[in-house]
């Protein structure tokens, strides 16, 4: 501070209480400019950009109830004696886990609401990043400058998904420890390092008295704070970034249409927070979950029927329900496929996901920044890939519960598997041929709008007894919505010879790129948009069509 | 005893012999044979077995045979005992409407009178375990929590944890316990009625049968509390994935859609 100021404030008296607090602080944290920059960020508004803020409200509920657990909550396998509140547990023999899960449930104050709550608002922040991945998926936003924020969206729902597994594993029920046993098989399955790797992991043969410790320091420390870094990171790259926006009026790649985010949003934006607690808090009041009192405590000689992880790990479920056991023996050695195979294909169908953003980028040639969303429709083999990618994964969702789907449709779980087999080969080959057919149709329906007009509705009759349609012609907005996308040319190979006539070398990437890019924006692949001579040709004449 | 070994001799002697061993063998048999009062049971009984027959002749032995014997369509009844009887038909699974991979349960259409007689004639083509009398299944003396753990080693890898059924082979499927007779409970675990195998008292002993009864009868009776809220099947984590997807996410777009729609607008469009 300047002599000059000093000067003007010992002039005018003390200045406000919190202009002096904010002074206190900037002189200390530089607040200044960070807010001067960031307090007038703008954020388009569309509900479908609020999906990001349910999973990262979820995730703060998360902490927040799950810091409360942990004041009750004992990861130990010793054994205990069942004396609680619970009378239809009396005398079981239990682990710490266990019981103290009992005891949150049934004798702590709010216990079992915020074990609910913990439980219900897991499901939902994975759900909502499942579903927020998708809406960036399907408008593009992973392309450049992006494509970092994507893959660091996609770590934090893999790390949330096994967060959510050693979550799902600490109480130590019947159920969950089934799925540690799973996660054994699993392990062992791994061909030449299998067995080390269990007995590594688990301390011991299985169960032990080490795997709920270890996943509890795994599930409260290490990867919530490898999530927490991360979401950071990936805030920090939405507001470096600035938010993307669909397409409109008045909206190009160089700006952003909106409101900024003090005041509006953060009154929409902690609102919001509220009431997606209110939501989880209201589901957790009234539907039970995880009932870990009626599901009895782990033993490995019991198991029972409808044994499921919970949804984000169900594809992984389906995916060795429905693999053939096969296996081979040789030398006393057993490479176990019926487990090995899914193992492999998991993350293999994650993976191709994630990488989508470089190889859309290599294939179309693309390397400028986007900040305006596409509509799905404007590229279909995006679309269409991505509808491919969600039909395998709810197909093999529908693999994990199959025996929730015998029972309840009356089907035989045999043919149920049989048919997610099959489908998870044909139905994303069915989904991106049927995918890419609706996008060109909706193509065609909006180069019609363009050009006709919108069906009114109105029929007239000419003097000469005619009888027609009228069609109202769009407003200039409107116009500008359906026709604003790029239409690039598919990458070209060039010609076959150089000027000397001697047959250009191509590399084998080269010819796929090009295939690919045809796949993008070939003849059949894209329906022409309208161009403006042929609307001034229609619009010129007679006025209807 | 010179006397009477003096006389052994006599003529008549073996006629007294003979005379002592009929007194003595009749009046064991009066001694050890049903009293009369059985005896008029027995009659009752006959008469039961007698209409039992009838019935079963209408409803039953199209698939059964006329004597229980069993067919290709039905498997011969001689020794499944009136329990057997009184689980399937009491449950309304039999007579069976159709063949096919299981008979369901369905509306039972014969009094308990009709159930009884039937039972009693398939009791008499061999013998086999009786209807559980209600001292047998009722909860008093049981021990709850051993009930839920010998129910989750016998019975919950195809029941599921807390008795709502589950999936078998082929179409197969364990039927849910959720509303089922205490009775029928007990009948199915002495006679494993279709794909469940038989829990006879060597296996699961009286007292373990009454302990699992009464541990259904807490837990997944229409009495039995759910601490946690609505139980959504009590299925697991498939229906709870399903509902936090429809229910929780669902009402959170809901929400956002209120949000995002509620804004300020700096010039009026």
């Amino acid at each position: 501070m300047s002599n000059e100021t000093t000067a003007t404030t010992a002039r005018r008296g003390q200045a406000p209480r919190g202009e002096r607090i904010a002074d206190w602080a900037d002189g200390r944290l530089g607040i200044y400019s960070l807010a001067k920059a960031n307090m007038r960020k703008i954020f388009p508004d569309h509900w479908s950009f609020m999906l990001g803020e349910v999973a990262l409200y979820s995730f703060i509920i998360i902490i927040l109830t799950g810091v409360y657990l942990t004041l009750f909550f004992h990861p130990s396998m010793a054994e205990v004696t069942y004396h609680g509140s619970y009378v239809p547990m009396h005398g079981i023999k239990m682990t710490q886990a266990f019981e103290s899960t009992l005891h949150i449930s049934f004798d702590v104050r709010g216990g079992l609401l915020i074990r609910q709550i913990h439980h219900w608002a897991a499901l939902v922040f994975l759900a909502a990043m499942m579903v927020h991945m998708m809406r960036v998926f399907f408008t593009g936003a992973f392309r450049k400058p992006r494509e970092v924020n994507w893959l660091f969206g996609f770590l934090l729902f893999v790390l949330g998904m096994f967060t959510g597994f050693t979550g799902y594993s600490l109480p130590d029920d019947l159920l969950s420890g089934t799925g540690v046993r799973f996660i054994e098989g699993v392990i062992l399955a791994m061909p030449l390092i299998g067995s080390y790797l269990q007995m590594f992991i688990f301390g011991g043969e299985f169960p032990g008295h080490d795997i709920i410790p270890r996943f509890f320091t795994i599930h409260v420390l290490l990867l919530p704070g490898i999530m927490l870094g991360l979401l950071v990171a990936h805030l920090i790259l939405v507001i470096y970034h600035k938010h993307t926006q669909f397409p409109g009026a008045g909206k190009t790649n160089n700006n952003v249409v909106g409101m900024p985010l003090l005041p509006v949003y953060m009154a929409k934006a902690g609102g919001f927070f509220f009431l997606v607690f209110g939501v989880i808090a209201v589901i957790a009041a009234v539907a039970s979950i995880n009932p870990v009192w009626a599901i009895g405590p782990y033993r490995p000689d019991q198991v029972s029927t409808g044994a499921q992880p919970d949804w984000y790990m169900g594809f992984a479920e389906g995916l060795v329900r429905v693999m053939p056991g096969w296996e081979w023996n040789f030398w006393g050695h057993t490479i176990n496929f019926g487990v090995l195979i899914p193992i492999l294909v998991f993350p293999l169908v994650l993976v191709a996901i994630a990488v989508y953003p470089f190889v859309e980028s290599w294939v179309r040639g693309d390397k400028r920044e986007h900040h305006i969303l596409d509509r799905p429709r404007n590229v279909p083999t995006r679309t269409a890939f991505g509808v491919a990618w969600l039909v395998a994964y709810f197909v093999m969702l529908i693999g994990g519960g199959n025996d929730l789907w015998a029972t309840h449709f009356h089907l035989s779980i045999n043919s149920i598997t049989w048919f997610v087999r099959i489908a998870f080969f044909v139905g994303p080959v069915l989904a991106f041929i049927a995918t890419k057919r609706i996008c060109l149709g909706l193509q065609r329906r909006d180069k019609d709008k363009v050009l006709h007009g919108r069906e009114s509705g109105i029929i007239k009759r000419l003097p000469h007894g005619e009888f027609i349609e009228v069609h109202e012609p769009l407003n200039q907005e409107q116009l500008h919505f359906l026709t604003q996308h790029e239409q690039p040319e598919p990458v070209e190979l060039g010609p076959e010879v150089d000027e000397n006539g001697v047959r250009r070398k191509l590399k084998r990437s080269q010819k796929l790129r090009a295939k690919l890019s045809k796949g993008y924006y070939g003849e059949d692949n894209v329906i022409p948009k309208p161009t403006v001579e042929e609307y001034k040709e229609i619009t010129s004449g007679h006025g209807h069509h | 005893m010179k006397k009477l070994s003096a006389r052994r001799r006599h003529p008549l002697a073996a006629l007294v012999v003979l005379l002592f061993a009929l007194a003595v063998t009749g009046g064991l048999y009066a001694a050890f044979a049903p009293a009369d009062k059985a005896q008029a049971d027995d009659t009752a009984q006959s008469l039961a077995i007698k209409e039992g027959k009838k019935l079963f002749a209408v409803g039953c032995a199209s698939c059964h045979g006329t004597g229980g014997q069993g067919s290709s369509d039905g498997p011969s009844l001689v020794g499944v005992g009136a329990a057997a009887v009184d689980f399937q038909v009491g449950t309304g699974r039999m007579p069976a409407q159709q063949p096919g991979a299981q008979v369901p349960r369905k509306r039972n259409i014969y009094t308990n009178a009709q159930i009884d007689q039937l039972a009693a004639y398939v009791a008499s083509l061999g013998p086999g375990p009786a209807v559980p009398d209600k001292a047998q299944y009722s909860a008093d003396g049981a021990d709850i929590g051993k009930g839920g753990e010998l129910f989750r080693t016998n019975c919950a890898q195809c029941h599921n944890f807390t008795g709502k059924g589950g999936a078998l082979t082929n179409g197969k499927y364990a039927p849910t316990l959720e509303g089922v007779n205490p009775k029928h409970i007990y009948e199915a675990m002495e006679t494993g009625p279709q794909n469940m195998p038989s829990f006879g008292d060597g296996t699961l002993s009286k007292q373990n049968k009454k302990d699992i009864v009464a541990y259904l009868g807490a837990v997944d009776s229409d009495k039995s509390a759910s601490p946690g809220g609505m139980e959504l099947g009590g299925l697991g984590p498939v229906t709870e994935g399903l509902f936090g997807y429809i229910f929780g996410l669902g009402a959170c777009v809901a929400v956002a859609i209120w949000v995002a729609a509620r804004t300020t607008k700096a010039k009026k469009s």
